[in-house]
């Protein structure tokens, strides 16, 4: 099974979280991150969900006959830049500190705290760095993770927006005033 | 308008200015300031007091799926509301157009565990169209009006309104300058032209064109454009279980139901044909039976309303998203107007339709399906009640039939003639046995001039009779019961008998004399025993001036053929029972 990227516009309201995740887990599919936080428009949510699906389109197009839900794709296939953090408080005692601070110059990463025998490390890039600077730091001994899970957007012009989904969704129909 | 008036005030008056007249439900606690409010509005809101809020929500689908309206259902916070999560799921799968109103713990206790408190909304996420925790007196003009709109728009289904107690309460002046903001939810109508004339190209140039005609005929109210359509092209009709009733089976182009109890020559058809027009319906996996067999020769013209099923089961060369009758009257605008243009199409139909007449005519006897050699020592086989019924139907008119779940639904789909829509209920999807007694109380006050049958097994009765309290109650005269009582859960043994070698394991099932039950009930109670007895019990039926229960006793191990066993190709069809007795 293939790792897909989906982002999503939600109208931000209690209980959309929960519609969306829900029925994801009603196939019994694992959400191996999630991010949600506000979009470039009030009252609008962006999610930005990493899951191994099968038949993905299926999925999206369930996620659409959700009343809240306002414009989902899959992005896997995409060019996207793609951006994780990740909060680590390492065992750092004096001795250690040198190879560490070298360390998280080599990647990039920020130490945000430095305790008697802990330091707090601030990583933020592409998923695979933040792996990869993972990999090499566990060795001296991870206490405490948080990552952030991944949030991605498409490159270049095309875009993701609110606005935008009026015209686009759903593909193949033209859109008119409900009747009744 | 602009008066104070309580939360509970507000929920009446926005059903009443939503055209809601009939409402099932039971009351308690948390809904007791909705049922105060509700006496002064009790000549436009009429209100039916059920046994079980499973019966009130069935009831409400039963009222929506004979007139197309809105069925409303009412119970009380905790179990009332839990009671309804069966009617609730079956409606979502049927796309019947409900509104489930529950009261709720008040606000300061709710998530407290207080008395009686079920997180109802979570609990219907995934089986509501959409669902509302309404916490204030003032949101409740809009969520009512939104409610509405969601549940009876596009594809229709059920919406939950979840009320505590406290905003049931409050005084407020009601805002009812009402404007739906709902950026997320716009169905599509009509359909994208461009679809349609590239699928009248492809229809055009079939040789065994087919059209599938789906529950969506129905619930558009597409029944002329569908006969029109068919006329024009001259292709054949499949009815699906839900779709009965969207053609009339007595026109030369019906061909009858397909899929797991389908006929014979309906499932070859699919089989071999090279164009096929599902239109409203959703390709349910007892239609196609296994998918990846499912008309391997075939390009599909899918029209559906809701882009989420065209694709799902089957894969769709044209994939049409629209209401079924602004498409049917998209594809009549669109058609060639010369009758040439159809000539070619209209040879080739014809010797398709001969092909599957004389399928039809070589597997007739079996589908008569009389399967076992003994039908003649049989005291009442179940075809006999049927063949009465279905006399009886036709020649007194105005009939609305509501079948439960399992053999005697099957048995109902095949041997009843259907002429017209709306006159054939059932519950699909779902399949939920005790469905039919409180859908019947639903249809009868919704067709107060039709005799309503229900039919169901032995089974499904003992789930939901206590109805026939509430119909008493009513004052309810158009309702009468047959009873298909067998004495097993037969559907399923008969998949043990065919498929597990007879292991009748939890399916043998007892139950009262029907008929007395029905008596304390104050209905009146007939038993049959034998064929000679059928007619004229119908006929009692007809003649008493009130509802009745006929406990039909018919021999017990019948079995419904044809029959696709699950997850096999259509082409694999069962037509009789590999254990002769």
């Amino acid at each position: 099974m293939k790792k897909h990227t989906i982002v999503a516009l939600v109208q931000d309201r209690p209980g959309v979280l929960s519609r969306v995740v829900g029925l994801i887990r009603r196939r019994g599919f694992n959400i191996e991150s999630l991010a949600v936080g506000h979009s470039e428009t009030p009252g609008v949510s962006r999610m930005t969900i990493v899951v191994e699906w099968e038949d993905v389109e299926q999925v999206v197009k369930q996620l659409y006959r959700l009343i809240e839900v306002l414009k989902v794709s899959d992005v896997t296939n995409d060019p996207i830049v793609e951006r994780e953090m990740a909060l680590m408080k390492l065992h750092a005692p004096p001795a250690k500190r040198p190879e560490i601070v070298a360390l998280t110059e080599v990647f990039d990463a920020k130490i945000i705290d430095v305790g008697a025998n802990t330091m707090v490390i601030e990583m933020t890039g592409s998923p695979a760095k933040v792996q990869n600077f993972i990999d090499v730091i566990r060795p001296y001994g991870i206490k405490e993770m948080m990552r952030t899970g991944r949030i991605a957007m498409v490159r270049g012009a095309r875009g993701h927006t609110a606005e935008e989904f009026v015209e686009s969704a759903n593909g193949h129909a033209e859109r008119v005033p409900a009747m009744n | 308008m602009s008066e104070k008036r309580t939360g509970a005030q507000v929920m009446c008056e926005a059903l009443i200015r939503n055209g809601v007249e009939v409402m099932f439900g039971i009351p308690g606690g948390a809904i007791m300031p909705f049922y105060y409010a509700m006496w002064e509005y009790r000549d436009k809101l009429r209100h039916v007091l059920c046994r079980h809020e499973q019966g009130a929500g069935h009831a409400a689908e039963g009222y929506a799926r004979a007139t197309g309206r809105l069925g409303v259902c009412i119970g009380t916070s905790g179990p009332g509301a839990t009671n309804l999560v069966t009617a609730i799921a079956d409606a979502m799968m049927d796309s019947t157009p409900i509104l489930a109103i529950t009261g709720q713990v008040g606000s300061h206790v709710l998530g407290k565990d207080a008395f009686q408190e079920t997180d109802i909304t979570g609990i219907t996420m995934p089986i509501t169209k959409h669902n509302y925790l309404v916490k204030r007196a003032e949101d409740l003009p809009y969520v009512f009006e939104e409610a509405i709109y969601i549940a009876t728009t596009g594809r229709p289904g059920p919406v939950l309104i979840d009320v505590t107690k406290d905003a049931q309460q409050a005084t407020i002046v009601p805002d009812w300058n009402i404007k739906l903001d709902l950026p997320g939810y716009k169905p599509n109508y009509r359909p994208n032209l461009k679809q349609v004339r590239e699928a009248i190209k492809l229809i055009l140039s079939a040789k065994k064109p087919l059209i599938i005609a789906g529950h969506g005929i129905i619930m558009s109210g597409a029944v002329d454009e569908l006969r029109a359509f068919a006329e024009r092209t001259r292709i054949p009709v499949i009815t699906t279980l839900h779709g009965i009733g969207a053609f009339p089976e007595d026109h030369p182009l019906s061909i009858g139901m397909p899929g797991m109890h389908g006929w014979v020559h309906v499932n070859r058809a699919i089989q071999e044909c090279d164009v096929l027009f599902n239109i409203g319906g959703r390709f349910d996996d007892r239609v196609t039976g296994k998918a990846s067999t499912f008309a391997p020769n075939a390009k599909v013209i899918h029209v559906d309303i809701d882009p989420s099923e065209i694709g799902k089961n089957v894969k769709v060369t044209v994939p049409i998203v629209a209401d079924a009758r602004l498409a049917l009257q998209a594809f009549l605008n669109e058609f060639p107007p010369d009758r040439e243009a159809f000539a070619e199409l209209h040879s080739h139909a014809s010797d398709w339709m001969e092909h599957i007449r004389e399928m039809q005519a070589k597997h007739q006897p079996k589908q008569q399906y009389l399967n076992r050699a003994d039908t003649e020592k049989m005291s009442l086989p179940p075809h006999d009640v049927y063949a009465a019924l279905t006399k009886a139907l036709n020649s007194r008119g105005n009939y609305r039939v509501v079948t439960d779940v399992g053999q005697h639904q099957m048995w109902a789909a095949q041997l009843i003639d259907w002429y017209r829509p709306r006159t054939h209920i059932t519950s699909g999807g779902a399949g939920t046995m005790g469905f039919a007694v409180p859908a019947a109380l639903g249809v009868a006050i919704a067709c107060p001039n039709d005799t309503v049958w229900v039919i169901c097994g032995d089974g499904g009765f003992q789930m939901t009779n206590q109805e026939m309290a509430t119909i008493v109650q009513e004052g309810i005269k158009n309702v009468k019961i047959a009873v298909i009582n067998n004495g097993y859960l037969g559907m399923v043994r008969q998949w043990q008998e065919l498929f597990e070698n007879k292991r009748y394991s939890g399916t043998p099932l007892s139950g009262p004399d029907f008929a007395k039950l029905a008596e304390a009930y104050y209905w009146k109670g007939i038993t049959v025993e034998h064929t000679s007895q059928v007619e004229a019990a119908i006929e009692e039926a007809y003649e008493t001036d009130g509802p009745v229960l006929i406990d039909f006793r018919v021999e017990r191990e019948v079995n419904v053929f044809p029959m696709v066993p699950q997850n096999k190709s259509i082409s694999e069809m069962i037509l009789e029972s590999p254990h002769k007795s």
